[in-house]
């Protein structure tokens, strides 16, 4: 296991320099940049020197690098603030809504997954592959419009999208961050429905966006794992169909279907950036389309690093759940 | 003289024979190429046919419903949607060309080198493939455009790059499996030199899945960019670009006015549908396995 700990190493080696080669490639002289408009030479030589970038590049990375182990990603220009806090502000946002869609769009996909492997060419087995094809056609962000359209103009049931809470409702006391985790512990009720109701176009959303590629996966690997012959002899055993299906079938077909899954994420993690901005969600996806919008170069580029390490480290863990799953799978052995 | 062009029409009428027994076979192919063919024309001729100029404003036309004359209505500024959506067709499908097209060649170059020779030139590309998949793809894209600057052409360079991997892992794993080939060997052994080999011998036969990937990856780059545009990166009002309208249309939904946003997205639908069944379509027909 710190075998596999250790071969993220390089990657995250990989993703520190590129994310520091962006942050140098800034359109123009950086210097130029953040001493502003009205800046005259002098000024710029000094805000030259304040930056580092009178050094060597070599020198400019370890500091850059030196910076970012003391979780220092620079200043946002626009909120005033560090952009590491400003980032951890909005994390929670952001978690909340890729992790509800994922949780729906996994209790929709895998059980059509299945449905549809074991009962080949009927209906259920033609809705998965509509839905696979159309899933994967289908523009986030034009799916969010049209949802709050039909649900927020048209039926009048969903809230209006402005956000992670309508105006009424307080915030609830911050504890996780996760506004239904929140209002949950403290027993409001009342908060923890309304930040329900924002929640569930969003979250719908991006589940459309994810459910293809998991459904399709699942039923692939069904497939594969009902056609092999150790199904055959627990059939032969007498073994229920029950059993057979979800005990021995679902066990084996789960290892890729976990594997997609962490593909999912990277999309998922992708489209956040569109959904929020759609539904005005106050993460970290609509605070780097701001940030982009007024050229806050640093919060943006603090953004781009952020979900790359998050996704490193989401793949580690799936990567660690492979031997939960499967103990077959052992990395010391490779 | 005359056995070779008999034997080379008879192989290029199985060929063909083998389309028409495929489109035959699934209409749904047949259906994507002439989806496809029809946008091609759109991209090609519908600026000139389209009813209105996609950029002229008139204010006393603003945020109509879609009627016999503005088929797809008019934005809040007057200008006919319909023409403005038809137009938008050359400039997405450009961006996606020209940036799928351009890690074609990148990972073609890249994925052949490293499957051939191997070594530690294939440990250092994998590494940076592995480092570039460790991003999620479009917020990379979203940073490359942040600090190359928020052109047309950084768009399709970023999309470019985040393709790159794709296509260099598929070249190189098919160039990997035939460098000691037989035919690789003969080849050598006639005196072709080492880069005449890669380029005219083994290349070839990574195309057909190649292609497959290539219409795929055209679907997925017209999202891309579609992506990039409506959070305001790239494409700039008022030039026509699905991705754009859709943002521009988002302000109004809220108030009923759907068309605005609703047609540019169909359209995007439309093209990256297409795109995704002339994939499969086209799988069907490299696929030897289905070549019976």
């Amino acid at each position: 296991m710190s075998l596999r700990a250790a071969q993220s190493i390089p990657v995250v080696i990989g993703v520190v320099i590129i994310s520091f080669l962006l942050t140098r490639a800034l359109p123009g002289d950086p210097a130029v940049y953040f001493a502003g408009a009205a800046a005259d030479e002098a000024s710029i030589a000094e805000i030259r020197i304040a930056l580092g970038l009178d050094k060597p590049v070599i020198q400019q990375f370890f500091i850059y690098v030196g910076d970012l182990l003391q979780g220092d990603m620079g200043q946002s220009i626009s909120s005033g603030q560090p952009v590491a806090s400003d980032l951890a502000n909005r994390l929670p946002a952001s978690l909340e809504l890729t992790l509800v869609a994922l949780i729906l769009s996994c209790g929709i996909s895998i059980p059509l997954g299945i449905l549809a492997a074991t009962r080949p060419g009927t209906w259920v087995d033609h809705l998965c592959r509509v839905l696979v094809t159309a899933g994967v056609s289908l523009p986030t962000f034009f799916t969010g419009i049209v949802l709050i359209y039909l649900f927020y103009y048209l039926l009048g049931i969903a809230p209006s999208p402005i956000g992670h809470l309508d105006f009424i409702s307080l915030d609830p006391d911050h504890i996780t961050g996760f506004y239904l985790i929140d209002a949950a512990l403290i027993g409001d009720w009342e908060t923890w429905l309304g930040a329900a109701k924002q929640l569930i176009l969003p979250a719908i959303t991006l589940a459309l966006f994810t459910l293809a590629p998991i459904a399709r996966m699942t039923r692939a690997a069904m497939l594969t794992a009902l056609s092999s012959d150790f199904i055959r002899t627990a059939r032969a055993a007498g073994l229920s169909n029950r059993k057979v299906l979800y005990v021995y079938a679902f066990r084996n077909a789960l290892l890729p279907v976990i594997t997609t899954l962490g593909m999912v994420f990277s999309f998922a993690l992708g489209a956040n950036v569109l959904v929020e901005k759609v539904f005005a969600w106050p993460g970290i996806g609509s605070y780097a389309v701001e940030a982009l919008v007024v050229s806050d170069y640093a919060a943006v580029q603090g953004f781009v690093l952020a979900m790359a390490l998050m996704f490193v480290a989401l793949n580690l863990v799936i990567d660690l759940l492979y031997t939960v799953v499967d103990p077959r799978i052992g990395f010391v052995a490779k | 003289m005359t056995d070779i062009s008999t034997q080379k029409t008879t192989r290029t009428q199985g060929k063909f024979d083998h389309l028409i027994y495929v489109l035959r076979e699934n209409p749904v192919t047949l259906l994507a190429f002439i989806m496809f063919a029809f946008i091609i024309l759109s991209a090609l001729v519908g600026p000139a046919f389209v009813p209105y100029d996609p950029l002229e404003t008139n204010a006393s036309r603003a945020l109509q419903a879609p009627s016999w004359k503005h088929w797809f209505g008019t934005d809040s500024v007057g200008r006919d949607v319909f023409s403005r959506v038809i137009v938008a067709t050359r400039l997405d499908l450009s961006i996606s060309v020209a940036a799928v097209a351009l890690s074609f060649v990148i990972g073609s170059i890249l994925g052949s080198i490293a499957g051939y020779w191997g070594g530690w030139l294939d440990s250092v590309l994998n590494r940076f493939l592995d480092t570039i998949m460790a991003f999620p793809l479009f917020v990379l894209a979203m940073g490359i455009v942040a600090a190359l600057g928020n052109t047309i052409e950084n768009i399709i360079y970023a999309t470019a790059i985040i393709n790159v991997p794709f296509y260099a892992r598929l070249v190189r794993a098919e160039v990997n499996i035939r460098r000691d080939a037989g035919f690789v060997r003969a080849a050598k052994l006639a005196g072709n030199s080492d880069l005449r080999v890669l380029a005219m011998h083994i290349f070839p036969n990574a195309l057909p899945p190649m292609m497959v990937q290539v219409s795929l990856n055209l679907g997925w780059a017209i999202l891309n960019a579609a992506g990039l545009s409506f959070i305001g990166l790239g494409v700039r009002p008022p030039t026509p670009e699905w991705g754009i309208m859709v943002a521009e249309g988002a302000n109004f939904i809220v108030s009923g006015e759907w068309w605005l946003a609703v047609f540019p997205g169909l359209w995007l639908m439309f093209a990256v549908f297409t795109f995704n069944l002339l994939g499969d379509g086209l799988r069907d027909l490299v696929d030897p396995r289905k070549r019976t």
